[in-house]
């Protein structure tokens, strides 16, 4: 490819979230650089799958990243939102992951008591 | 994968020889480096089988004895310390009923030390083969060993 | 005059469709009419969620939450709430997680005091993701040093920049690199230490296994600014995740045509392999890495020649560390006044820390050059567990030394770290309270370089030995005031001596514990005591006759049969016969045996 090509390249998946109109309304992203991975970050990940095909949701992805650093409270999860500020969670084991897709992504509710930062 | 697999990865050159002793080695059913494949290695790579040997004892991941089927290694450095490896290799010592650089009477594991594993944000850690579990407590350990046994 | 209440009025689309700019009007209004616009700060924001339940407004410093708002309960929000303080309850989101939505001025400190550059995509995107990083302007800064600059220009900005060496030496990268350019002959190469092998470092491992198109960015910018066409890559074999990635990240660039032929179609070829470790912290030392990438035993070598003149297979190399690389990209594209700006006089940019130990926030923490000690520990790490006091961190792993608290307002920088008698080393902090013992400390890391030696030469591999051996004598009480004075001769003597940097730099921690810590040392010797509590052999253990109501419980759980006493009589601790293990007071319930 020329540079030209790679700049096309670069407009198309600018956005941070990648939540552009027509696709998902919510991004989940698991943490799976290998303190997350020590910690269960693999179990977490599952759990997540799990529960979004086990309620059938449609508008939902959930993808990995490297460490973004808080090693004590991983797993570490990030779920961006449209319309919403982006939410980090520490601690996320399987039940934690659940109740996320259940109160949180269902209902709208964050879970307050693992919410470590939230951003726009 | 046989031995003649492994070869055809590599071009002839020396600077080979390190990745090929891992491949060789992770191919051995009893995770070491027997005296064949040294031979087969300086064969290959058209070396004195002295200075293979001589390669293989430097790094201390390589073994030219058996050993189990699965390495178990407990991070020793200071921040794994700190945060309580002594205890965690006590468990594990009493579990496998080894000591270090010793395998089980089952020949499923083998225990060594090793330095530092790079996750000393969830100290104390540990690695199997290729996974690293941290966060470790006696029961985790004992839990973790119990997975692998019943997957084996 | 700063103003008594900040109003925050959601501006966002869904809010203003629900008639928020009304409710808006009516509040400016009746605010004016009780004479409080000195006072009160009406400001309208962005969207801050949850839009069904809007308009909404937050008022701080309560952050009390009203939603659901209408231009009528503009009056009685400023009479009760805004005068009285009393915010009205009926009209305020009562669900708990509203407390948290609303704080998002409040982040957790251990992520805002931190400057991302380097990490800045971990946890961000997918690593696997090639088409991630180029939306991150990933590739965007080789683009440019190819078809916009020459070799020379790219190796000015690096030094204009101040890029200092991320792999502990700090070298300057621009004279590197300069350096490897002008040295005789066409075949040069590039090469990346990723074998960090410093207990407590794990800045590399997450910025391969988060990022590893940064690093290939970096190093192929290095082989176009010195005239390389081949790079390494070596990673230590305890890092299977970061291989994986790195290798999934080299095919997918050279699919992409931006590694091996041609690259960006500007005529450059340029391609790297990973070469893996066997688990040698040695080889973390270039010329033994590169001994290792050449297929031989990882033994140092005496320098000069330094390898920007006699490197791989003796030609001219550069070696820089993975964080060097995860730089360039950055510094190519916002300029080397951009970089230059940030950090201090000396120390330019920032640095990524991997914090561990004693500290409630471990973790990896990007900060500019300059930060203090203290505002790591106890903000970006929020402080030490059940509040203990902080005794002394860890800088610079093995070939580092102690900072006490007492330094904790030390700028960190290359030079003010070197004075203290520690070193940057590659960034790890290990963070020391107050049970530590730092005399056990040194012998640890003592330990540790005595096994990893590669038995070359003899000041490491006899000196090293024979000074583990003196502090083994003296964490088991058998210590004399002599032993002090011969560590600190064989310290200097190894350090002078040694081939390489790994036995010049081993006896660091001994001097830095001896010139910080000298009490510590002396109590072991001395008074055959540790004060930490932690050398076993030197607790003693007695029992506290008051207390003891002869339960028995200590008796039956020593090992040696140390403890003799008669039933519901104080016991006695025979302290010829005790070995120090502690089980009698882990079994005592009545606080009746005293440690020390």
């Amino acid at each position: 490819m020329k540079l030209e090509d790679l700049k096309k390249i670069r407009e198309k998946h600018q956005k941070d979230m990648i939540l552009r109109d027509g696709d998902a309304r919510v991004r989940v992203v698991v943490g799976m650089g290998t303190s997350g991975i020590a910690a269960g970050a693999r179990e977490t990940l599952r759990a997540f799958l799990e529960e979004i095909e086990k309620r059938t949701i449609e508008d939902v992805i959930v993808t990995q990243a490297g460490e973004r650093g808080l090693s004590s409270h991983e797993p570490i999860v990030t779920v961006f939102e449209k319309s919403k500020p982006n939410i980090v969670y520490g601690n996320v084991t399987a039940d934690v992951a659940r109740k996320i897709v259940a109160e949180h992504i269902v209902n709208g509710s964050p879970l307050s008591d693992f919410v470590l930062e939230v951003s726009e | 994968m046989t031995r003649r697999d492994v070869f055809e990865r590599y071009s002839k050159t020396g600077d080979n020889l390190i990745s090929i002793l891992h491949d060789l080695q992770n191919e051995n059913e009893w995770n070491y480096l027997s005296k064949e494949d040294l031979q087969a290695a300086a064969d290959y790579l058209e070396l004195p089988y002295s200075f293979v040997h001589g390669v293989a004892t430097f790094y201390t991941m390589f073994s030219l004895k058996p050993r189990g089927r699965h390495i178990v290694r407990v991070c020793q450095s200071p921040p794994c310390q700190l945060m309580g490896a002594t205890t965690v290799s006590d468990e594990l010592k009493k579990l496998l009923n080894v000591d270090f650089g010793q395998t089980s009477a089952d020949q499923m594991f083998t225990l060594e030390m090793t330095s530092c594993l790079g996750v000393c944000g969830v100290a104390p850690a540990m690695m199997v083969d290729d996974d690293v579990y941290g966060n470790l407590t006696p029961k985790r350990v004992n839990e973790i060993i119990g997975e692998i046994r019943r997957e084996s | 005059m700063k103003k008594r209440l900040d109003v925050l009025i959601c501006g966002g689309a869904a809010c203003i469709a629900s008639h928020s700019h009304d409710f808006k009007a009516r509040l400016i209004e009746v605010v004016k009419e009780k004479d409080l616009e000195e006072e009160i700060n009406i400001i309208e924001t962005g969207c801050m969620g949850p839009c069904e339940l809007g308009p909404v407004m937050v008022v701080y410093p309560d952050g009390a939450f009203y939603i659901r708002l209408k231009p009528e309960h503009a009056e009685r929000i400023v009479e009760e709430h805004f005068l009285k303080g009393r915010p009205v309850e009926e009209w305020l989101w009562q669900a708990p997680e509203a407390r948290k939505i609303v704080e998002e001025k409040r982040q957790v400190p251990f992520f805002e005091k931190q400057l991302k550059v380097v990490l800045k995509n971990c946890g961000r995107i997918d690593p696997e993701n090639l088409n991630e990083y180029i939306g991150h302007d990933g590739y965007q800064a080789l683009g440019r040093c190819l078809t916009e600059m020459t070799p020379d220009t790219v190796i000015e900005t690096v030094t204009a920049s101040g890029l200092r060496g991320r792999g502990g030496a700090g070298f300057p990268t621009g004279l590197k690199w300069k350096l490897a350019r002008k040295a005789e002959g066409d075949v040069k190469y590039v090469v990346c230490n990723a074998d960090e092998g410093d207990p407590g470092a794990f800045m590399d491992r997450a910025i391969l296994e988060g990022d590893p198109h940064s690093v290939i960015e970096g190093m192929t910018i290095a082989g176009y600014a010195v005239g390389a066409a081949q790079g390494f890559v070596y990673v230590r074999a305890e890092y299977p995740l970061a291989v994986k990635r790195l290798r999934q990240a080299l095919d997918q660039a050279r699919e992409a045509g931006l590694l091996g032929e041609n690259i960006l179609e500007t005529g450059f070829s340029y391609d790297l392999e990973i070469r893996i470790g066997a688990g040698a912290f040695v080889c973390g030392e270039e010329t033994a890495l590169m001994a290792s990438v050449e297929g031989h035993r990882g033994m140092p070598r005496p320098k000069p020649p330094y390898p920007s003149d006699s490197g791989l297979w003796e030609k001219p190399t550069v070696i820089n560390n993975v964080e060097t690389y995860a730089n360039l990209r950055h510094i190519l594209l916002n300029g080397a006044d951009w970089f230059a700006a940030m950090g201090t006089a000396k120390s330019k940019g920032t640095k990524v820390f991997a914090l561990s130990g004693n500290v409630n926030n471990t973790g990896l923490v990007e900060v500019p050059m300059g930060i203090t000690l203290r505002e790591i520990v106890y903000e970006v790490g929020g402080g030490i567990p059940g509040d203990k006091a902080l005794k002394a961190v860890q800088t610079g792993g093995p070939s580092g030394g102690c900072i006490p608290a007492e330094y904790l307002d030390t700028p960190i920088d290359y030079e003010s770290l070197a004075e203290l008698g520690s070193i940057m080393g590659s960034g790890g902090l290990i963070v020391l309270d107050e049970n530590t013992c730092m005399v056990n400390m040194a012998k640890f890391f003592l330990e540790f370089c005595v096994e990893e030696s590669c038995g070359q030469c003899s000041p490491c591999r006899i000196g090293l030995k024979q000074m583990l051996m003196v502090l083994e004598r003296i964490t088991r009480g058998e210590g004399t005031m002599e032993d002090l004075d011969d560590l600190e001769r064989m310290s200097h003597t190894i350090k002078a001596t040694s081939l390489c940097g790994l036995g010049q730099s081993a006896p660091n921690p001994v001097l830095s514990t001896l010139k910080y810590f000298r009490e510590e040392y002396e109590a072991h010797i001395r008074e055959r005591r540790c004060p930490a509590l932690v050398c076993t052999d030197l607790i003693t253990y007695t029992i506290t006759a008051d207390a003891c109501v002869g339960c028995t419980a200590c008796a039956r759980k020593c090992p040696v049969d140390a403890i003799s006493g008669e039933v519901k009589k104080p016991h006695v601790i025979d302290q010829d016969v005790c070995i120090h293990c502690g089980s009698c007071f882990d079994a005592c319930k009545f606080n009746a045996i005293e440690r020390r």
